[in-house]
């Protein structure tokens, strides 16, 4: 290699150094502002870096399991009312009043986004299912005991209750 | 070994390679994203939860992994093409940049009309999202700049900088998902473990990765001939190939 190429393979080599270091220090700056939602241990008891707790009032997304067992729903209305916990032991009420997507389940990943009321509530103004990386044929599914049931809307909820 | 690639710097024998290797890569290319295609979406197995909605990864993912493999090669093109100033790894860069965006778009699409009814939504701006739409902006930067000049040696210059420089943006769309939580799930296909995802499924799904990488290879190809002739159209040897097809 002559000198005129070793010249230029330093510098793009610098550059490419240079992108790194700098994108490097800024995701780490920015690291939990890049997160879609909170966790809801990280709602109960605050960010485990920094201790912040999201406030009463404050426009927030969380996102966890939906608890076996904890849907409540209105017969009359889209009213629903479940608790999502993660693996850290948390547990947030999530409260919403429209319709579900088809992946929602007991035991699903979710994300809602809602404000928080003053008695740790989240009122949720969406639900979006979170499907998870595993994919199965139905039989197999069933082996492994795994089988979901989809939620059914009776005639006068999907009439609309507003 | 060098001495031997080197001589393909040449335009005249450059163009002519690709030409003799044009015919197995579409081939290729063709016989594997039918079979992938057809068998993902007629004969695999349904998902126990999605049902039939899921067979839209049989593109989705196929289109997403290799839009940044595509950006890889055209990074590595532009590298090359600065450092040694080959002017047909120039070209090669300025070829693969159209195709990338293509598939870029693809899996956005797709993305987004699995994601409608299976999330609830269209479109979140999670960490994974938004990294392959900055990818989609950097194709489109690269392919304007390159278009903006009038000297081409200058062009592929501002365009290959660009073009190293969004290379950081590769790992962040790969490892989007393990870094921050986000909407979009993790990887299905791991390579040094067992995949979630069995047999019959992953096989058509591997196909048509395959498949994409080398339908990219391609159109990469027709593209770099034709931007070869147009950058050599004052040469006898371009001038005789026209001569001899009977173009006027």
């Amino acid at each position: 290699m002559n000198n005129r190429r070793k010249k230029r393979l330093a510098l793009a080599s610098a550059l490419i150094g240079g992108v790194a270091a700098i994108a490097s220090l800024l995701l780490y700056a920015l690291n939990s502002n890049l997160n879609l939602f909170y966790t809801p241990t990280e709602i109960v008891h605050g960010k485990t870096d920094t201790g912040v707790k999201p406030e009463a009032g404050q426009r927030i997304r969380i996102g966890g399991m939906v608890t076996e067992g904890s849907v409540v729903r209105d017969p009359n209305s889209l009213h629903i009312e479940f608790a999502v916990h993660d693996a850290a032991g948390g547990e947030v009420i999530v409260t919403y009043d429209d319709l579900l997507p088809d992946l929602f389940r007991e035991g699903q990943g979710i994300v809602a986004q809602g404000t928080l009321t003053d008695d740790g509530k989240l009122e949720a103004t969406e639900v979006l299912a979170r499907h998870d990386e595993n994919y199965m044929p139905p039989e197999v599914a069933e082996a492994m005991g795994q089988s979901h049931q989809q939620m059914d809307y009776s005639e006068e909820q999907k009439a609309g209750s507003y | 070994m060098w001495k031997w690639l080197h001589s393909y710097a040449d335009p005249e024998r450059a163009y002519k390679l690709a030409g003799k290797l044009l015919p197995w890569f579409s081939a290729i290319a063709l016989g594997m994203i039918g079979v992938g295609s057809i068998w993902g979406l007629m004969f695999a197995p349904v998902d126990y939860q999605q049902g039939d909605s899921y067979r839209i990864i049989f593109i989705h993912v196929p289109a997403a992994s290799m839009s940044m493999s595509a950006y890889m090669a055209m990074a590595s093109s532009a590298f090359i093409g600065l450092v040694w100033q080959i002017k047909a790894a120039d070209w090669a860069a300025a070829a693969i940049a159209p195709v990338g965006a293509v598939l870029t778009f693809i899996a956005l699409i797709t993305g987004a009309t699995w994601g409608k009814p299976m999330w609830g939504t269209w479109w979140v701006w999670d960490a994974r999202l938004t990294s392959e739409l900055v990818l989609l902006f950097l194709y489109l930067g690269v392919i304007s700049l390159y278009a903006a000049f009038e000297d081409k040696v200058l062009a592929a210059r501002a365009a290959g900088i660009l073009a190293i420089v969004g290379v950081i943006n590769i790992p962040i769309i790969k490892y989007s998902v393990e870094w921050w939580n986000s909407l979009h799930q993790p990887a299905t296909i791991k390579i040094t473990e067992e995949s979630s995802m069995p047999m019959e499924m992953l096989a058509p799904l591997l196909i048509n990765i395959l498949g994409f990488g080398v339908m990219i290879g391609a159109i990469t190809l027709v593209r770099f001939r034709a931007e070869i002739l147009a950058r050599n159209g004052m040469r006898p040897w371009v001038r005789e190939l026209a001569k001899a097809e009977g173009v006027k």
